[in-house]
């Protein structure tokens, strides 16, 4: 459980925001709601919530144009609410900062999750030496992995992947970013090395794709750790 | 897999005549009395035995028993009551029968008028709705009330009817059935009783019955019957190898030999064939010669052919080398022609047929020879003033042309002499008439017939001239030197004209081929098109190719005013002179512009583009520097409009017959569309808010406010799918799905499209069998998820609660093929070949399991989107359990690298 934190929730539409807040004030949490994009902008800026869950389709602006607008100062985490057949929308807000998305329509419990995930990565900011997720430990001075106590020989690109989706557990990783981090930037793109590199993870962790309890795949997006 | 290929347009045209139209058959008999009605209910009864409703509409049995105990066990539709000048009488009750929609109606009396107060004023347009209702008609017809030879008929009996059918109506019978009695046992019959007559006076009908009528009348029938009958004789004959002229009908040809006009035989010819009621054909003669001389002004025959075509006569071209006249007489044979019509060509002195023989003299006379078995009929053949004049002119431009090769002969032959003067001390005298020979052979290959000649006479004279003794003079002393010198001649001359022909013919070959390839590259071209516009721009890019011209193509628009639909170059505009020549030519279906009789001034000629009997459009053609279009050039243009007026109206009438499939199909989905949503958008809501209201009840117990929440929750994620699937149709519809293909593992699609369908899942247990090191899908994994989640959701509806459903894939040749299996009841038989149909589900009515029908369909669009295939089939022999099959392209590495 996390501690009280201030969420904003800009979403025009008013029962969403309604069950939103009473799901998250049921957490313990502080919610301020704005249903256009200008509102959303001056309360971000005005009360520095811890996250923001933000609605693409907005009545005044583009989701993205707030996004766009608030990292200019600002690096609080950003949860995008987006429909399924927008996949291009969901991809530029990621682009454009946002850490996560869920899309519409979700269930309660997978936003808590997200969010959690976004406020738990702040917390973790100061103190990545070692990580544990359940049965899972990784240290990061080592090099080490351990599932139940059971040493996970990993090569050392399989190792830095799984430390940085552990670093990110429950909270997407998009494809661009692993690649980016664990090759350089010169592979961003290079979809296919990510893949290989994916399966075999999964195999050292006893993980089925078809029926996973570990990685997670967002289909042509990225990953997910799950978070213990 | 491919896609299902489209289907030619010209094997659609029958069914577009046919489709939805019912079938007719005409009864036909010579006289009230043959049988007619009985032979009908014969015929129905055979059709009712094949499980054919039949309704009889309208059947006169005028009391007689026998038809009568036919008609029994037949449905028969009541009549409709009219009050008529006091009395009541009873008509056909046309609204009741297309309403009551039987298979096959019976509809006696196709020639009767109807009383006022009814759809129309003849049964006969009756039968013309009821047959576009799609119902078959069974219709009886005296011959006498056939409109054209109701005037035969009056003069044969004295006895004019007032109820006649338009012949059309009998062309529209797809079947006509000749009903044949001898007129003794019609006779018999009359006297018998056994004949109705209508209220006819008793002398009258006595008259009419005559034997002498009757036989005549009987004539008559067969004739209009085997007007129908003789086109598949004709056929069978033809593939029996039968050998003509057959009795069946006299055929007339008109035979158009070449440089005849032969405009009036055409039109004789189609006079004499409208009044014989037989079929005619043209034939155009043409030799290879023809086919070289660029010159042939407008050529007539060739204009006389598509006259002849246009007035509806079956057109052959045919080349003929030596024995025209024989050539025609054989096609006469093998056409079954009885009567031969030619233009009789214009009187001209012996002298001048002897010294320049026209062929159109030739095949005259040839005919005049041979035709023993056949009817020959000469018609003066007119030679209009202005197109002697234009015949003229080309004729002057030739000599200036056969005057150039002359001066090269003389040339050629002058340095022959030359040379043979050097040569003369190293070679015998008689030797060098071969270099001279040599020449006349070259100039005969490379210029032709004439300037060989010319050439053989000038070597003649050089030699004699400078090398027989005495030289520099004309005489010979030596006999045998003069005979050599003779013998040098005429084998020069013939071997001259032996070269020259050869080189005709080759010359000929290849404008023959040339024309015809360009022909068939356009032919090909058009079969390819499948809409108006790829015709028009094959048309007018092939034209401007094939003779390096501009050309234009007009289309008259709703308003039925031409404007241009392509041109090649590009342009859109035209001058409003060149418009109305366009118009003109549109409107009087002649040539006209540059080059025609009519606004020459125009820079452009226009050719009107027909086809059957309808106008469809104009080319135009026009030089960059102004020039008149080559004559030559004249027939291979209206031989491609030809092309292109008929690509044209096949492409028209494809579209129409398209446009009627889909605007029915767009009806069927809308009505399906409309009961999927209100079906089952409405039973997930129903459900939700049920259980929302059942949550405010006080008192509930937690775990009972948990079942109602879960209720609320699953419902929810299916409202959601079923949405989702109507916004990927609408996109799969509009054809705006793009696809982003990834290299994906399948086992990966499998587990998110199992995340999001936790809810239904639940409870069944799931096997899959994935190889852990199968090759990645190439595949737009957001779509295939959908493709996945919509097979999940089937399956758990079917399988039956607590069912295994099996997942596996594998790799074969060279793509992926993933499996769904349920253990369900399985299908209905027949139904895998229709469950990826739209709304198919929803069409078997609400029984069942909640469904939109549209899942699988979505399915479909989205696998053959990405290439690939997807089936549905019984698990068990026995039919049990349904598996669904996909095949998916796998990665390619070579070329997503």
């Amino acid at each position: 459980m996390t501690a009280a934190a201030r969420i904003l929730i800009v979403e025009d539409e008013a029962p969403i925001r309604r069950f939103l807040r009473v799901a998250l004030e049921t957490e313990g949490h502080v919610v301020s709601e704005a249903a256009t994009a200008r509102d959303g902008i001056a309360l971000a800026a005005r009360e520095a919530p811890a996250a923001i869950i933000l609605d693409l389709g907005l009545p005044d602006a583009d989701g993205i144009s707030v996004l766009k607008t608030v990292r200019e100062w600002s690096q609080v985490p950003v949860l995008i609410l987006s429909v399924r057949s927008d996949e291009a929308g969901k991809i530029a807000a990621l682009d454009a900062g946002a850490q996560d998305y869920v899309t519409k329509p979700f269930s309660t419990g997978e936003l808590l999750a997200r969010l959690r995930g976004l406020l738990r990565d702040r917390a973790r900011d100061a103190a990545p030496a070692a990580l544990t997720l359940g049965p899972l430990a990784i240290d990061a001075v080592e090099h080490r992995a351990s599932l139940s106590g059971e040493d996970l020989k990993l090569t050392r690109k399989e190792f830095d992947l799984l430390w940085l989706l552990a670093g990110h557990a429950g909270r997407l990783v998009t494809q661009d970013m692993i690649l980016k981090a664990i090759w350089g930037p010169a592979h961003a793109g290079d979809s296919q090395y990510l893949r290989v590199y994916i399966r075999q993870l999964r195999a050292k962790l006893g993980d089925d794709a078809a029926d996973p309890r570990w990685i997670f795949t967002e289909p042509g997006v990225g990953y997910r750790l799950a978070d213990r | 897999m491919s896609e299902p290929s489209r289907p030619e347009p010209e094997a659609l045209l029958p069914e577009a005549r046919r489709e939805g139209r019912g079938r007719l058959k005409v009864f036909l008999g010579a006289a009230p009395g043959v049988g007619k009605t009985f032979a009908m209910l014969q015929a129905a009864r055979d059709r009712a035995a094949e499980g054919v409703s039949v309704l009889a509409a309208v059947v006169e049995t005028h009391g007689r028993a026998e038809t009568e105990a036919m008609l029994r066990g037949f449905e028969v539709l009541p009549r409709r009551t009219v009050y008529h000048q006091g009395h009541i009488l009873q008509e056909m009750d046309v609204d009741a029968l297309i309403a009551r929609l039987p298979g096959l109606a019976l509809i006696d009396e196709l020639a009767h008028s109807n009383l006022s107060g009814g759809r129309h004023e003849k049964r006969w347009q009756d039968v013309e709705d009821v047959l576009a209702a799609g119902i078959d008609v069974y219709t009886t017809l005296n011959v006498q009330h056939v409109e054209t030879l109701n005037d035969t008929v009056a003069r044969i009996t004295g006895i004019r009817v007032r109820e006649t059918v338009p012949d059309q109506v009998l062309e529209l019978a797809d079947e006509i059935e000749l009903i044949d009695l001898p007129p003794d046992e019609l006779i018999a019959r009359l006297r018998a009783g056994k004949v109705y007559v209508q209220d006819q006076a008793a002398r009258a009908v006595a008259n009419f019955f005559a034997k002498g009528n009757l036989t005549a009348l009987r004539e008559l029938a067969m004739r209009t019957a085997a007007d129908r009958v003789d086109a598949q004789l004709k056929e069978h004959m033809a593939a029996n190898a039968i050998e003509g002229p057959w009795p069946t009908q006299e055929r007339i040809l008109v035979v158009l030999p070449e440089g005849a006009v032969g405009r009036d035989a055409v039109r004789i010819a189609r006079r004499s064939a409208d009044r014989a009621r037989v079929e005619w054909l043209a034939v155009a003669l043409t030799s290879l010669r023809a086919e070289t001389q660029r010159d042939l002004a407008g050529d007539p025959g060739t204009s006389s052919l598509r006259l002849a075509e246009r007035l509806g006569a079956e057109v052959t071209v045919l080349q003929t080398e030596r024995d025209a006249a024989q050539d025609v007489l054989d096609f006469a044979q093998k056409h079954n022609v009885r009567r031969i019509v030619v233009p009789r060509p214009a009187p001209r002195a012996r002298l001048a047929r002897w010294l320049s023989p026209s062929p159109h003299e030739a095949v005259v006379a040839g005919l005049l020879r041979g035709a023993t078995q056949f009817e020959l009929t000469l018609v003066t053949d007119e030679e209009s003033p202005a197109r002697q004049r234009q015949r003229r002119r080309p004729a002057r431009a030739d000599l200036r042309a056969q005057l150039r090769p002359l001066g090269l002969v003389a040339l050629a032959v002058g340095a022959t002499t030359l040379l043979a003067l050097g040569a003369e001390r190293l070679i015998p005298v008689l030797s060098l008439s071969l270099l001279y020979m040599t020449v006349v052979v070259a100039v005969a290959a490379k210029l032709g017939r004439w300037p060989s000649v010319a050439a053989a006479v000038l070597s003649f004279l050089a030699y004699n001239l400078f090398f027989t003794d005495p030289r520099m003079t004309l005489h010979i002393w030596n006999r045998g030197q003069f005979v050599t010198l003779l013998l040098f001649l005429a084998v020069s001359i013939l071997t001259g004209n032996l070269a020259a022909r050869l080189r005709d013919r080759a010359v000929a070959q290849r404008a023959i081929s040339d024309r015809t390839r360009k022909l068939y590259d356009f032919s090909r071209r058009a079969a390819a098109a499948a809409s108006v516009d790829d015709v028009v721009w094959a048309a007018v890019s092939h034209v401007a190719a094939v003779l390096e011209c501009q050309s234009i193509l007009l289309l008259p628009d709703e308003s039925g005013q031409l404007a241009i639909v392509g041109a090649f170059p590009p342009e859109d505009r035209m001058e409003p002179r060149e418009l109305s020549a366009a118009t003109y030519a549109f409107e009087h279906g002649e040539p006209t512009g540059k080059g025609s009789a009519t606004l020459p001034a125009s820079r452009w000629l226009f050719l009107p583009l027909l086809a059957a009997e309808r106008r469809i459009g104009v080319l135009g053609l026009a030089y960059e520097d102004g020039r008149e279009p080559p004559p030559g050039d004249r027939r291979l243009v209206e031989a491609l409009a030809d092309q292109v007026a008929l690509a044209l109206e096949r492409v028209r009438l494809a579209d129409d017959l398209a446009q009627i499939r889909v605007a029915s199909e767009t009806e069927r989905l809308r009505t399906a569309l409309l009961s999927s949503v209100s079906h089952d958008l409405r039973t997930p809501l129903v459900s939700i808010l049920g259980a929302a209201e059942g949550l405010t009840q006080p008192g509930l117990t937690a775990e009972a406010r948990g079942t109602l929440a879960e209720t609320i929750r699953d419902e929810g994620d299916r409202l959601d799918r079923y949405i989702q699937n109507l916004l990927d149709m609408t996109r799969l519809g509009h054809g705006a799905l793009k696809l982003k293909t990834h290299a994906i593992d399948l086992r990966e699609l499998v587990g998110s499209a199992r995340n999001r369908l936790r809810g239904p899942l639940r409870g069944h247990p799931v096997e899959v069998t994935i190889p852990v090191d199968m090759a990645p899908a190439q595949v737009d994994p957001v779509l295939i998820e959908q493709v996945l989640v919509n097979i999940f959701d089937n399956a758990c509806k079917y399988a039956g609660p607590g069912r295994a459903i099996r997942i596996a894939a594998s790799q074969s040749r060279g793509r992926a093929v993933l499996s769904v299996e349920d253990e369900g009841p399985g299908l209905p038989p027949g139904a895998a070949a229709h469950v990826f149909d739209m709304f198919w589900r929803a069409e078997q009515g609400d029984g069942g399991q909640a469904g939109t029908g549209l899942g699988l369909a979505i399915c479909k669009g989205i696998v053959e989107a990405h290439g690939g295939a997807i089936r549905a089939e019984a698990v068990h022999p026995d039919g049990r359990g349904t598996r669904i099959v996909m095949e998916l392209p796998l990665w390619n590495p070579e070329v997503s690298a």
